[in-house]
């Protein structure tokens, strides 16, 4: 038993051995099971204090994708001339926008999640993955926000409904598992290096081009690049949104498949480093 | 371990303090060094090893062996950063060990600092919800705790208020009240006392007598050797990362107090004795000095003598003020004094340069009574933050050699024996 807690069957009081680890941890997500009411609790407190002492409170939530697809719509658009897959700029815009935000807080949040919570890293146990969880899974609420200005905005175009409007969950969750895989990375190394706090706003910026969010994955028609992009998750992420509101751009089935197996892999590896790390957090962070 | 609560083996901690010091022999060298140092760390940060290599380690803990019996209430003493508070983190799963086991049985709650996870935005309400969720409480058990919790915090009327309007009192009794709330098996406890009033100090002494008297597994770590003899049968002595000793808790406090554990006459302080959060105070030495200005452990009670306190200051510090407690061996206090207590001391020194001071005093002559006494020191600004406090920072020993009343060879009770001013008169003739 490499893990931090064994569980004696015989008896009902628990005995919790505490000894070095060596290697990789084993992942005890169970006790992270056992914590879900401090996960939920901590989603709860980031929501609760996110907007106060604010003016515009948690409109700011439809206020950031709005603004932005405002600017995109001008710049990218009518100054560009980009095109929109026949679709009007600001739907076609928004319609990326919605994961893209959504996956960007949830990354900015989460990989400064341990750093800032050093007080209680340093005071209290607690599994740590909790943190990181609870910054990227907030957002789904300002998600669920922007998204009724998206119903708004169709009613508007008198936009119908796309057949694979139902697939939104399932990219939603994509969006969240590469969200939470990368930010784990980030936030671990964070926590010994600074300089991820310096290098996150770069990698976000990036990665927001080497995503069709200001312009539409049906530029690229190369078959094997169209594979190859696929290697970016929120790629798949963008274009599945776009294509599940708008019905244009249907992702092609290979690129998405890269896409989920990218997310896992950066999850899972994410999940196994984060614990390798967690043991000396209190003494780094 | 069936009436066992913990049992440690062999149990260590090691840490990595500062960088090794560098010594590259050319420039050429030197940058080669630092071009391919950070993918040296990057590597080794992948396979999960810190990435100071070879540099100074430091032992908090090591070799420490003990047992706790279910119910047993055992206190650790200690001077600052013997490795007590490192226990605790072990103990509580905060940080992992280097080496060594413990055992556990049961549910672990510690009250390490209290406040801890309090968000000032969130109203007093919703601070309990969230600080019970960290501490480990379920909803359902905060609930049922809940009404409990704000009566003995006294904040029923400003629990919907947030917490950052709340006077420290408040915030402080708040917080208390929460973790004191919890109810795990055992119970790991860190110098929660050293802060409050008076009457929230005695509130929180009663709870904890009445925690210890439930029957549950209370490890008590603390500076205050009362609460110690109060609350704790046996006791545990640590010194520079061992158990140095376990007895009952008298003997323990005894030792303590008048050992070599803590020194005598002089006490200096290693950097790595002082905690971060002392920053930008730096405590260098305490002193004992006789009337000769030499430095003594033993000073005679009729000539008097004074303390000198060292310390630097990294920046200017607004509203700083030193002082000394004087407790006796039993760790019973004497006294508390201030270098501003004197307002227009106060007035005049608002803002502390930063820069090496000296904070002297002088103790008059006639004051104490024969015996050992422990100095310690603080450094805070009133109300706003404790820089820094060791409170049994050294001991030395008054001699009553030619005191008032020393021709009748008898001990005296009490700390003090003052000189005092004595009328004798005679009313009335006697009747003849």
């Amino acid at each position: 038993m490499s893990g931090n807690k064994a569980v004696d069957t015989t008896d009902v009081v628990p005995i919790t051995r505490i000894q070095p680890t060596h290697g990789w941890n084993g992942l005890n997500l169970g006790e992270l099971w056992r914590y879900r009411e401090l996960v939920y609790f901590l989603i709860w407190r980031d929501l609760k204090v996110r907007y106060k002492q604010t003016l515009l409170g948690a409109s700011w939530a439809i206020l950031k994708p709005f603004l932005s697809m405002v600017i995109f719509s001008l710049v990218f658009g009518k100054l560009a001339g980009l095109p929109t897959d026949e679709a009007p700029a600001p739907l076609f815009y928004y319609a990326g926008l919605l994961p893209w935000v959504f996956f960007q807080d949830g990354i900015n949040k989460a990989s400064a999640s341990l750093v800032a919570g050093r007080n209680l890293i340093t005071k209290i146990y607690f599994p740590r993955l909790s943190m990181p969880l609870s910054s990227v899974v907030a957002g789904i609420v300002d998600f669920g926000l922007a998204f009724l200005v998206l119903i708004g905005m169709l009613v508007y175009y008198q936009f119908p409904a796309t057949k694979a409007i139902w697939t939104l969950p399932l990219f939603l969750l994509l969006a969240l598992i590469t969200s939470l895989g990368s930010s784990l990375w980030l936030a671990a190394l964070n926590v010994a290096y600074r300089d991820i706090g310096y290098v996150t706003p770069f990698l976000v910026q990036a990665w927001l081009y080497a995503s069709p969010v200001v312009y539409s994955a049906t530029m690229i028609t190369d078959k094997s690049l169209q594979v190859l992009y696929g290697l970016n998750p929120m790629a798949g992420v963008v274009q599945g949104f776009r294509w599940a509101i708008i019905g244009a751009g249907q992702p092609d089935p290979q690129s998405l498949l890269v896409s989920v197996i990218v997310a896992l892999l950066l999850l899972i590896s994410g999940v196994f480093y984060f614990r390798r790390m967690e043991r000396t957090f209190a003494d780094v962070v | 371990m069936s009436d066992l609560a913990i049992r440690v083996d062999d149990l260590g901690k090691q840490y990595r303090i500062g960088e090794r010091a560098n010594s590259y022999h050319t420039f050429r060298d030197m940058l080669v060094g630092a071009a391919v140092a950070p993918f040296r760390r990057i590597s080794k940060s992948l396979r999960g090893e810190q990435f100071l290599d070879a540099e100074e380690t430091i032992w908090a803990l090591r070799h420490v062996n003990f047992e706790v019996r279910q119910g047993e209430v055992l206190g650790i003493i200690g001077r600052n950063g013997a490795g007590k508070s490192t226990l605790l983190k072990l103990l509580s799963r905060i940080t992992e060990p280097t080496e060594g086991t413990a055992a556990i049985r049961g549910r672990v709650g510690s009250l390490l600092e209290v406040g801890t996870g309090f968000h000032p935005e969130l109203t007093g309400r919703e601070n309990i919800f969230l600080n019970g969720a960290i501490l480990g409480m379920k909803r359902a058990e905060i609930n049922r705790r809940f009404d409990e919790i704000v009566d003995f915090a006294e904040v029923e009327k400003f629990i919907d208020t947030p917490v950052k309007r709340y006077s420290s009192g408040m915030y402080l009794r708040l917080a208390f009240a929460v973790a004191a709330h919890l109810e795990p098996e055992i119970l790991l406890i860190d110098e929660v006392l050293a802060v409050g009033d008076a009457a929230f100090q005695r509130k929180c002494l009663g709870k904890m007598s009445d925690i210890a008297h439930e029957g549950r597994t209370v490890l008590f770590v603390s500076h205050n050797m009362s609460a110690v003899l109060r609350l704790t049968e046996e006791t545990i002595v640590i010194e520079k990362g061992n158990i140095v000793m376990r007895s009952p808790s008298a003997e323990a406090v005894d030792y303590y107090m008048t050992s070599g554990l803590a020194q005598t006459g002089e006490r200096i302080w290693q950097d790595e004795a002082i905690n971060a959060s002392a920053a930008p105070f730096r405590p260098i030495s305490l002193r004992v000095l006789d009337n000769q200005e030499t430095m003594a452990e033993r000073v005679f009670a009729k000539e008097g003598f004074s303390v000198e306190f060292t310390y630097e200051l990294d920046e200017d510090i607004q509203g700083l003020r030193t002082g000394i407690y004087l407790f006796t061996a039993r760790g019973e206090p004497v006294f508390t004094s201030f270098d501003t207590d004197d307002p227009q001391r106060y007035d005049q020194m608002a803002v502390r340069q930063a820069g090496r001071h000296i904070s002297r005093c002088q103790i008059p002559a006639n004051l104490l009574n024969e015996g050992t006494y422990v100095l310690g020191v603080n450094a805070s600004v009133f109300r706003v933050q404790s820089y820094f406090t060791d409170a049994y920072a050294l001991t030395f020993s008054v001699d009553g050699m030619g005191v008032p009343g020393s021709q009748w060879q008898e001990p005296r009770r009490g700390p003090v024996r003052p000189a005092l001013h004595w009328e004798i008169v005679r009313t009335e003739d006697q009747k003849s």
